[in-house]
């Protein structure tokens, strides 16, 4: 399944913050979204997702999701969104109840996603006994649950400080590696782009338009901490967006 | 200052406080300090008998209601208006206060009408209430029923409120149903908030249920203070008091309990 969107633009009351993004989410591809703040990125990520309407464009679903997934797109929260009520499992259990999944059938799903995230021993846990790493992983376990088509990510590592972010980057590219999943993924972590992008898009300042459009071909497991290409690539990335981050800086500070 | 040797001193401790910590007894100390004082003051003279029952009259007062058995004719029917008002108020405040913070058409309609009958006495409608419900039983329990329900609403739509958007953003982005997005995610998260709304409906209810059998019961914790102060029993009076304070105390401590078992995620 792929996602498409066309000529989509969006306005708040009279402001704009979308203007005619055309864009392919390739199926099985990452796809990293960065700009400036306020250029409208997790509003993109809202629209795709269907939490919000587009006031112009289309978003198009290519195909159809895979018979077994059960909520074809997949939000991870920047702030986790984990039930301080229920415990890992329980979280994870959440998603899958509504689809009459219980008993023996769910406690195989949940095993299997706590497996694959690393977190077997925390099944029990409750969410405030987590670190913040521990927590965004059950929140990518959550979402694993239910097997999603597109995986719509908004600065999942924003939250947690730099060594735990790298820690679960290595995760991420396991992950991908494992069942090449499709996924969206904002962030303003440059560093993070060129790690996990396949494409990386580039929105300007308010109203977000796409700038540019960068594709990597070097394979996700074979990128690491420090790499001298990556690094090369961010530096490239960071002269394209300077300019229209310091004017978007300025823009906030005046209104 | 002297470079070459400056003094050495301890960084001055500023923090610390502000963090309450339970400690075991000291309520049940300042309680006995309290009689004793009373006791002692009683007995010594500087209370007059006047001013104040002596406390260990007060206890021999409460021995012969016990023993007469007059202490559960008057403390059952009192418990049992308490439980049918303080349920059906509470109950129907936990409904309409859970339909205000989900609808904003209910919110609209039935925020106003509340607000403009929080501040009534409710004790000022028993007459009222006896016209319409009869002058027995049904008038007691529409008092605590209605006095309880708008404090219980009003904490119930402040904790729906309160409820974390995101979590309930999530639940939409996972596709939950409306029903379970209501049940998992906002009931829970209101949990806290209605609990801490409920210390102060019951108090309430138990103010109400002393002021409807003052007005007319024949039996009743109400009645019993009643009669005790018309006729300057001053240790029957205490003695009945004291019978509220332990239902007070009891009340809170099974809210406790409740919260406890409820909230155990919290802590
Ligand atoms: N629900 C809303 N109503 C009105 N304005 C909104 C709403 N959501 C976002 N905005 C505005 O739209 C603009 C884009 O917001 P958005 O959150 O999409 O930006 P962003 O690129 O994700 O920013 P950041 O990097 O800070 O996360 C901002 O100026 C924001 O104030
Ligand atoms: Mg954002």
């Amino acid at each position: 399944m792929e996602i498409r969107l066309e000529g989509v633009s969006h306005h708040y009351a009279d402001m704009e913050v979308l203007r005619d993004i055309t864009l392919d989410i390739p199926q099985g591809k990452i796809v990293c979204i960065v700009g400036p703040s306020g250029c409208g990125k997790s509003t993109l990520l809202r629209l795709i997702g269907g939490l919000e309407q587009a006031t112009g464009g289309r978003i198009l679903q290519v195909g159809d999701a895979p018979a077994d997934c059960l909520n074809p797109l997949t939000y991870i929260f920047q702030d986790f969104a984990l039930l301080p009520w229920r415990t890992v499992a329980g979280n994870v259990s959440l998603v899958l109840e509504d689809h009459g999944i219980s008993g023996q059938q769910a406690n195989k799903i949940i095993d299997d996603v706590l497996n694959r995230t690393n977190l077997q021993s925390f099944r029990h846990a409750w969410p405030r006994q987590l670190s913040g790493g521990m927590k965004q992983r059950v929140s990518i376990a959550r979402a694993l649950a239910v097997n999603p088509a597109v995986m719509l990510m908004d600065e999942p590592l924003s939250a947690l400080d730099s060594q735990t972010r790298e820690l679960l980057m290595d995760d991420l590219i396991g992950l991908w590696t494992a069942t090449q999943f499709t996924a969206v993924y904002v962030t303003h972590n440059l560093a993070e782009a060129v790690r996990l992008g396949h494409h990386i898009v580039l929105l300007s300042r308010r109203p977000g338009r796409i700038s540019d459009i960068i594709s990597l071909d070097m394979p996700l497991n074979e990128r690491h901490f420090g790499d001298p290409v990556l690094e090369a690539q961010q530096a490239r990335l960071w002269t394209m967006m300077r300019d229209e981050a310091r004017a978007a800086d300025a823009e906030l500070l005046h209104g | 200052m002297d470079k070459s040797n400056p003094v050495a001193s301890a960084v001055k401790f500023r923090g610390g406080g502000f963090a309450p910590t339970p400690l075991r007894g000291v309520g049940a100390l300042v309680f006995f300090a309290l009689i004793a004082f009373a006791e002692f003051g009683t007995r010594s003279g500087f209370i007059s008998a006047l001013t104040l029952p002596r406390p260990s009259d007060v206890l021999l007062t409460f021995k012969e209601l016990y023993t007469s058995g007059l202490l559960w004719k008057h403390l059952l029917p009192s418990l049992t208006r308490l439980a049918v008002g303080a349920a059906l108020g509470v109950s129907a405040g936990i409904c309409v206060g859970v339909a205000i913070g989900l609808f904003s058409l209910v919110r609209a309609g039935l925020v106003p009408v509340v607000a403009a009958i929080f501040p009534i006495p409710k004790i000022a409608l028993l007459p009222l209430f006896v016209i319409w419900f009869g002058i027995d039983e049904g008038s007691k329990y529409a008092l605590i029923a209605f006095g309880t329900f708008t404090p219980t609403v009003v904490a119930t739509y402040g904790a729906v409120d309160n409820v974390d958007r995101t979590l309930i953003r999530m639940g939409q982005s996972f596709g939950l149903s409306w029903f379970s997005i209501v049940r998992k995610i906002v009931l829970p998260g209101a949990m806290p908030g209605i609990l801490s709304g409920l210390r102060i409906s019951l108090a309430i209810a138990i103010i109400l249920l002393v002021a409807a059998e003052m007005l007319g019961a024949e039996y009743g914790i109400g009645a019993y203070i009643l009669e005790a102060g018309a006729l300057y029993d001053l240790e029957r009076l205490f003695a009945g008091v004291v019978i509220l304070s332990v239902i007070g105390v009891i009340v809170s401590a099974t809210l406790g309990l409740l919260e406890r078992r409820l909230l155990d995620w919290r802590t």
